[in-house]
């Protein structure tokens, strides 16, 4: 037991609508027809007496943008490493574009560290072409892109200067450009925004879409939602060292419904909604002046949309200005699991 | 490019090319000049000639002095008059001193011999008057005992020297040569496997403090970071000993010629130094500077036998074994620093990780320059020269005194390149876990559990 969440507040979701077995998502091939780029299967991971990967297991669809979620300390930079080479896993496969991930791999990578930095008296351009030809760019090409890069995003003559004498807005940009030069087939941007500044965010932002658009894979690590649903067509969200849902945001989404509506308008006296197939969540009068009311309602019992307006229009005098489905946020619905999880592991805790 | 020849490369060129690092090379030997030049400029003291007008009241002292052999910076003149007219007549003169012998003088017990200056003497140079005006009194009183000076005269006495022949070896051996070569030698490593050493863990703390080394090791493997440093740093080193040899050599032969020949035999006698003991005093350690050593003795026969003792050192084993020892040692002394540093966060950390390692280097030393040096061919020798930690320093040490066998300098190498291999993939081990970790100071245990770690 354990891995199904037990649902704790409301009343509980249609059976089988969150995602924890490790088979290939039934939905990737409505998202994306071409195999996965990379697919992790049953990767384990010890540190001493702390695990930092739990039998994780989840597939990753070519040219997709692709977030990894989860707490602090959840594993992501763990998994993170394991992807890229810098530790093996105790046990477990990752393949990518369908072979055993191998040293060969590595100059198909892209990767920016949540902990990252640069030779700080090391020239711009140099320490470019050092970090490309360690991804096996011949110097000449590395030369050649490095120039178009700095050309792109305004190193006008900076080239040459020392790292440590770059503003930190430039010095995120080279460092960006050290990610993506030797053009990798995967990106991997560990809080890709932490420690830009909002203007560089933004151009990084620009950059990512732009990659994928020309069939980069990305994978997005982050514990912050707000550039989730904006970026991501897929996430996975790993939680204490486990995986504990993944597949296409919009899919998601759509498992986290829960029938419930938002209902406004106006009416003299609040509508009430005594009726078995409607349970009221939330009921307010945003301007009590103007009459009007704001009501969250879950529909039950196989109601429909059309069944709470007919309701509401009959039964009341009420002037209805916009009916809205509550759809969760990726943000509600990682809060919503990590607790439950939290809670479920208490619960565990308990037991023992 | 193989990897490991790639960051062998930036690690190269980026030290090279540092401001320090030219410094460094060119002040070095500039220093090394002052060290061999201060000891010349002290005992000369001024360059300039000092007039002595001797007031030889007594007539005992005056031919003898403008007699002496090796009069140094002195020219001995008569004084004139009587004493308040000589006193009178040094007023305005510089580099001018009017000694005073007087009539009543009794060479057996001699009183009142005074000097009179109107200007500042150089270190030693009072002394050295004394010196002189105490050898012709002496040589007076000799003369008044009835003896002939010549046969007791201290400047007549005949050079002597020790040579010492070992047996089993055909050649004639000089262990003052030996013990420059050696202390040299070992000085040299020792120094090399502390100053790079140390560089190769700043280096990595500082990749670690920069927050570079996982953009890097998603690269490369850490094992390839890590040696391409150690490598990269000991061909720095290599660099910086070849031009410090190279500019020490010129440096010095440099003074030498400067301050011509005269003065530096002058710098002899006033150190009671003879033969063997100025080669000894000379401070130089590299073996090319030897060379310029016989032309600072006077006499050809001392010269002979340094050429002599020189010639007799089996230098192309020398080279090698040095070259060897410089290296293994570096290899393995470094992998360990590297370790160190991986481990820490910052230097101030890595204190008590560095004291097991620099313990046995230092100890070796302390040891070299007593128990080893007197006896070389001894048990603590044999041993410290065996063991990979303490050999690259005892060998190189007792090699050139010519008593270390065949299967000694066979099994101290091969142990040594056991010794660094198993360092090395020691270091590696505690690297690839280390320089992941921030914030957080290891204790011994930890990273013994480091070893044992998977992948």
């Amino acid at each position: 037991m354990g891995r199904v969440p037990n649902r704790v507040r409301g009343a509980p979701l249609p059976a089988g609508m969150v995602r924890l077995s490790a088979a290939p998502l039934p939905f990737a091939s409505l998202m994306d027809t071409s195999a996965p780029l990379l697919s992790i299967r049953h990767v384990s991971k010890q540190y001493a007496s702390h695990r930092a990967l739990d039998d994780v297991s989840f597939d990753v669809p070519a040219g997709t943008i692709f977030g990894l979620l989860g707490p602090n300390g959840a594993g992501k930079t763990s998994l993170i490493r394991t992807i890229t080479q810098i530790t093996a896993p105790d046990a477990g496969e990752i393949w990518f574009r369908g072979e055993r991930l191998n040293p060969s791999h590595i100059s198909q990578i892209g990767y920016l560290p949540e902990e990252r930095g640069l030779y700080k008296k090391m020239q711009v351009g140099e320490q470019l072409v050092y970090l490309a030809r360690l991804k096996g760019l011949p110097k000449a090409e590395a030369v050649r892109r490095i120039q178009g890069w700095l050309d792109r995003l305004d190193f006008k003559g900076q080239a040459h200067k020392n790292v440590e004498d770059l503003s930190k807005g430039m010095q995120q940009k080279v460092q960006f450009i050290a990610t993506v030069i030797h053009e990798p087939e995967l990106l991997i941007l560990d809080e890709p925004f932490s420690g830009f500044d909002p203007i560089n965010a933004n151009l990084i932002k620009d950059e990512i879409l732009e990659l994928r658009r020309r069939g980069t894979t990305i994978i997005f690590s982050t514990h912050r939602m707000e550039s989730v649903e904006e970026l991501c067509d897929h996430i996975a969200l790993i939680n204490r060292s486990r995986k504990v849902l993944d597949g296409p945001v919009k899919e998601i989404r759509n498992q986290f419904r829960s029938n419930t509506f938002v209902v406004s308008g106006t009416a003299p006296h609040p509508p009430i909604l005594a009726h078995p197939d409607f349970e009221v969540i939330e009921q307010d009068r945003p301007a009590e002046s103007r009459h009007e009311f704001r009501l969250v309602v879950r529909l039950l019992n196989g109601a429909t949309p059309n069944t709470l307006l007919k309701f509401l229009l009959d039964r009341s005098p009420a002037q209805v200005t916009s009916l809205q489905e509550l759809v969760p946020s990726i943000n509600d619905i990682f809060i919503r699991t990590v607790r439950e999880a939290e809670t479920v592991g208490l619960e565990m805790r308990n037991e023992e | 490019m193989s990897k490991i020849a790639l960051i062998f490369q930036r690690e190269y060129l980026t030290r090279v090319r540092k401001k320090s690092f030219i410094v460094m090379t060119l002040l070095a030997p500039v220093l090394l000049a002052a060290v061999f030049a201060i000891p010349l400029l002290l005992a000369s003291g001024d360059d300039d000639t000092i007039t002595v007008r001797v007031l030889d009241e007594a007539g005992l002292v005056l031919p003898g002095l403008r007699a002496e052999p090796d009069p140094g910076s002195f020219r001995f003149e008569a004084a004139t008059g009587s004493l308040p007219a000589a006193q009178a007549a040094l007023k305005g003169h510089k580099n001018t001193v009017l000694l005073v012998v007087p009539a009543a003088i009794d060479p057996a017990q001699p009183t009142g011999v005074h000097l009179y200056t109107a200007t500042t003497l150089g270190l030693g140079q009072p002394q050295r008057l004394e010196g002189m005006v105490r050898r012709q009194l002496e040589v007076q009183r000799l003369r008044r005992a009835g003896v002939a000076p010549e046969v007791v005269h201290p400047t007549h006495a005949v050079p002597f020297e020790l040579v010492t022949s070992r047996l089993d070896r055909t050649d004639a051996t000089d262990d003052g040569m030996a013990w420059i070569l050696g202390y040299g030698g070992g000085f040299l490593i020792y120094m090399f496997i502390f100053i790079y050493g140390i560089q190769v863990m700043r280096g990595i703390i500082e990749e670690k403090t920069n927050r570079i080394v996982e953009v890097v090791i998603s690269s490369v493997k850490p094992f390839e970071l890590m040696m391409g440093k150690v490598l990269g740093i000991a061909a720095v080193g290599l660099t910086q000993f070849v031009l410090w040899v190279i500019l020490s050599t010129t440096a010095t032969s440099a003074v030498s010629s400067a301050f011509g020949l005269e003065k530096v035999a002058l710098a002899k006698p006033s150190t009671e130094m003879r033969g063997p003991g100025v080669a000894a005093a000379a401070p130089t350690d590299a073996p090319a500077d030897t060379p310029a050593k016989p032309a600072l003795d006077p006499k050809k026969q001392a010269t002979a036998e340094l050429l002599g003792a020189f010639k007799s050192q089996n230098w192309p084993l020398l080279l090698a074994v040095f070259l060897f020892y410089f290296l293994g040692g570096y290899l393995l002394y470094a992998a360990l620093f590297g370790a160190v540093g991986a481990a820490v966060d910052a230097e101030t950390d890595a204190q008590q990780f560095m004291l097991p390692i620099t313990l046995p280097l230092v100890l070796t030393f302390v040891v070299a320059q007593t128990v080893i040096i007197r006896n070389p061919d001894g048990p603590v020798a044999v041993w410290m020269s065996l063991i990979p930690f303490t050999s690259p320093i005892a060998m190189v040490l007792r090699l050139p005194f010519g008593g270390v066998p065949g299967w000694q300098l066979a099994l101290s190498m091969a142990l040594l390149v056991l010794g660094f291999v198993g360092t090395i993939w020691l270091a590696g081990r505690i690297y690839r876990i280390g320089i992941l970790m921030y914030g957080k100071k290891p204790t011994y245990r930890e990273l013994s559990k480091w070893l044992f770690y998977k992948g």
